[in-house]
């Protein structure tokens, strides 16, 4: 017997997730409905926009802790801007968070470049920074004043269903542009795939005349930005600003875009794996929900469901499970 | 070839670091679409000129390079590459995780606006130049599923969509197979062909003479001079490159009387080698060659116990061995100096002491098994006189060492285990031409004292110059055996390379 397994990180995670899929399908009634899709949607479009800021830092061969907490910072600047200039709208709020994202992520861009300090170390540093900053200045109290229009849902798709109203919200549009954009840039954009090349081969690129020092900026201004938005996403669903509320994100996110195929190291990632990471790991919290699974054994079920997909996604898991057909395949 | 105009010149060039000058006076001139190769020892000044016409260095002043028909005082890397000038690096400067395609085509990605990128167009580009080389490769595939080899095609396409008109190729086939290299070499008189300029820096003189024209040699950072190549010999280049006279013999020793000290009979092991029989008498060298793949390594693997054969018989000084570690094997008094002393021969960032003493650590032990210092420091001060290793102090990491002096610090730490079998496997592996005849020497003199020497080399003169009799080895099994004193050089390589 023949079979045809997959090729790619990107293969191997889909069948994953739509073995999930069909497994929750057969096993609750409320998982294959309208509503839970789109509630799955609303609900993981915050990370869904982090992952894709992640993912163009991770391809370009460096590693960002810092982007929850930056996302944090965001909403409490944007928050204090807007009330100091009387109100804003939503795209005053949006400009000002990719603005101030962006400036977080150039911090850490110049940084990691002019002073060649490895990334990790970089963003764990500026973590602690943000978030001390942020504790410092804020004193720990939660911002509940925010202006109406960040308030209020904006439902921008409704349909009912015998489960109830199945929502499309503004987070899901942003995410759905930021997605396309990232795809955009890391695929179609000559300067996206300048980032691949320096996160392939760091001296290559330098070598063939790629501009380190603007990736560099691109690749975690880029994730900055996705952090800023994700932030003023975050606090709009959330109906306040709570400095702590995105700490301890980063590493889900991580685990999920690494989950998708992006290697640390550089080089290698794409949007696709990205979105299926977060896929697997929110539909198996939804599915535990749904379930009826103890809340508190959440995260070790995540933390096994991840552990084993990479297992399968790795060389050496593949050729464990796949050992028949390989061996058919190198004869 | 015919009368052929210069596309590169270079005179007075000089180039001082720090103290030290690394150029002096140099000229160097290159015709349209000659294969031109530069020769010269480590510290010749082969790199820093290389470095000049690809404007990494700029020259002393007084420099003047002419660039068909251009003056410039000095090259910048972006003029360099502008007047096509290209360099195919050691490490290639490819990308892995891309496709071929995109690797051969990356310039098209290189617009100073971000713009739309091109898969169509670069993949037709990878295709056309693929095929002005004459070779075929899956443009799809990522970069990473690819031999050396092909890789090498395709920084060297690269180059070509770049518009090269000087390629600059740096120990290319340092790590390619016998048939590799031939392709190569095949693809580099293509590029001449198409009245691309190449310029190789190779260790392997046996190519250099095969494929360049004219050779340009250095030394101290002097030009020797520019030969054309058609009446130089491997040892007249080794002599202008290092400036001393070789005498070449070959050893004329007989041997048959004298005890057998280590026997091979029938031995095999699955799809490594195959009945392989052979001995070795004491004060006698052996010496093995065959192209790479021949199984020459693997063998020498087992009877230094890393590996266990699957049939036949290893007997030293008589007595049968079943080594079932290579522990074992130093203890019956085999050494083994491996091939890749880089990485497995030495350890790198430790102190020169402490890798000549790292076979005796057990005999320099004393009271509460404690290491003795001063027997261990006489013991090093005794092979590094005895070897006559340049070193500084004997607490200098191994690591700032050359070549040369590496390879005996190898031999001092295997010599320190008083080893009746010696093992030496590519022994001039990364050492240079002029100090390669120090270690045949002491290599020579171990003989002399009565130690059987196996000497694993792809370099046919080395063994025909230094060991008593040689067995080529192909496909695992030994196909020719010839006594270096009543066969021709010529002969050997015909027979191995054929």
């Amino acid at each position: 017997m023949k079979l045809d397994l997959p090729h790619t990180t990107e293969g191997w995670l889909l069948l994953v997730v739509v073995a999930m899929v069909a497994l929750l399908g057969l096993s609750t009634d409320t998982f294959f409905t309208l509503t839970n899709f789109f509630d799955l949607l609303n609900s993981s479009a915050v990370n869904v926009i982090f992952a894709v800021g992640l993912l163009v830092v991770l391809i370009a061969g460096g590693i960002d802790i810092s982007f929850a907490v930056a996302a944090s910072v965001v909403q409490y600047l944007v928050a204090i801007t807007v009330m100091s200039i009387g109100g804003g709208n939503w795209v005053v709020g949006l400009a000002l968070a990719a603005i101030f994202g962006f400036g977080l992520g150039a911090i850490n861009a110049s940084l990691i470049y002019y002073f060649r300090i490895i990334s990790i170390v970089v963003t764990i540093a500026t973590f602690n920074l943000f978030f001390g900053l942020l504790m410092f200045f804020t004193r720990g109290v939660s911002i509940y004043n925010l202006p109406d229009w960040w308030l209020d849902r904006i439902v921008l798709y409704e349909i009912e269903t015998p489960s109830g109203y199945a929502e499309i919200t503004l987070p899901v549009v942003v995410m759905i542009v930021m997605v396309i954009a990232t795809w955009l840039l890391i695929r179609r954009l000559t300067i996206g795939r300048q980032l691949y090349a320096m996160g392939d081969n760091t001296d290559g690129a330098r070598r063939i005349g790629v501009n380190l020092a603007g990736m560099h900026f691109l690749a975690y201004g880029w994730l900055g930005l996705c952090a800023g938005l994700a932030g003023v996403m975050q606090a709009h669903r959330a109906q306040e600003v709570v400095p702590n509320a995105l700490i301890g994100q980063e590493l889900d996110v991580l685990a999920a875009v690494v989950l998708g195929g992006a290697r640390l190291g550089g080089g290698r990632g794409s949007v696709f794996g990205a979105l299926l990471g977060v896929a697997l790991v929110t539909i198996t919290q939804n599915g535990l929900n749904l379930l009826g699974v103890s809340p508190f054994a959440f995260r070790m079920i995540a933390g096994a469901v991840i552990l084993v997909a990479i297992t399968l996604s790795s060389g050496q898991g593949r050729s464990l499970l796949g050992l028949l057909s390989l061996r058919t395949k190198r004869a | 070839m015919q009368s052929k105009q210069p596309i590169l010149q270079l005179t007075h060039v000089s180039k001082v670091f720090g103290g030290s000058r690394a150029l002096r006076d140099v000229a160097f001139e290159l015709t349209r679409g000659e294969v031109h190769c530069i020769a010269g020892e480590n510290g010749s000044g082969k790199s820093t000129l290389i470095k000049i016409i690809t404007g990494v260095y700029t020259p002393e002043p007084g420099a003047e390079i002419v660039f068909e028909g251009r003056r410039f005082d000095s090259l910048t890397p972006v003029t360099a590459r502008q007047l096509g000038v290209q360099v195919i690096w050691q490490d290639l400067a490819l990308f892995p995780e891309m496709t071929v395609a995109e690797n051969i085509a990356f310039e098209m990605n290189l617009s100073r606006r971000p713009r739309w990128v091109r898969y169509d167009t670069m993949r037709a580009q990878a295709q056309e130049t693929l095929q002005r080389l004459g070779f075929a490769l899956d443009l799809d595939k990522p970069l990473r599923d690819l031999t050396i080899a092909q890789r090498q095609i395709v920084a060297i396409c690269r180059a070509l969509v770049a518009e090269a008109k000087i390629v600059f190729m740096d120990e290319p086939t340092a790590s390619l197979t016998q048939t590799e290299t031939t392709a190569l070499m095949d693809v580099v008189r293509r590029l001449s062909e198409q009245d691309i300029a190449v310029v190789f820096v190779s260790h392997r003189l046996a190519e250099v003479l095969e494929i360049s024209e004219r050779v340009t040699v250095l030394r101290d950072g002097l030009r020797v001079g520019v030969f054309p190549t058609g009446e130089m010999t491997q040892t007249r280049l080794t002599e202008l490159m290092t400036g001393k006279t070789i005498n070449h013999e070959v050893r004329a020793q007989d041997r048959s009387d004298a005890p057998v000290v280590l026997e091979v009979r029938g031995l095999s092991r699955d799809a490594e080698y195959e009945d392989v029989s052979f001995e070795i008498r004491r004060g006698e060298i052996l010496g093995i060659t065959g192209l790479l793949g021949a199984g020459r390594t693997e063998l020498a693997s087992t009877l230094f116990g890393l590996t266990q054969p699957d049939s036949g018989a290893i007997r030293l000084d008589g007595r049968a061995l079943a080594l079932r570690s290579n522990q074992q094997a130093i203890e019956a008094g085999i050494a083994y100096v491996s091939e890749d002393r880089l990485a497995l021969g030495l350890i790198q960032r430790q102190a020169i002491a402490d890798n000549i003493a790292i076979t005796v650590l057990d005999e320099l032990e004393e009271r509460l098994r404690l290491l003795s210092g001063k027997r261990k420091s006489n013991l090093v001060q005794d092979w590094i006189s005895r070897l006559s290793i340049k070193v500084d102090k004997a607490e200098d990491a191994v690591s700032t060492l050359s070549g040369g002096n590496q390879q005996r610090v190898v031999l001092a730490k295997w010599l320190a285990t008083n080893p009746k079998v010696l093992i030496l496997d590519s022994p001039t592996v990364g050492v240079d031409v002029g100090a390669r005849a120090g270690i045949f020497e002491i290599v020579r003199g171990l003989a002399e004292s009565g130690m059987a020497i196996l000497m694993i080399s792809d370099e046919i003169p080395e063994t025909y110059y230094n060991a008593d009799r040689i067995l080529h080895m192909r496909g695992g099994r030994i196909v020719g055996s010839y006594a270096p004193v009543a066969a021709d050089i010529a002969d050997i390589e015909l027979a191995v390379n054929a």
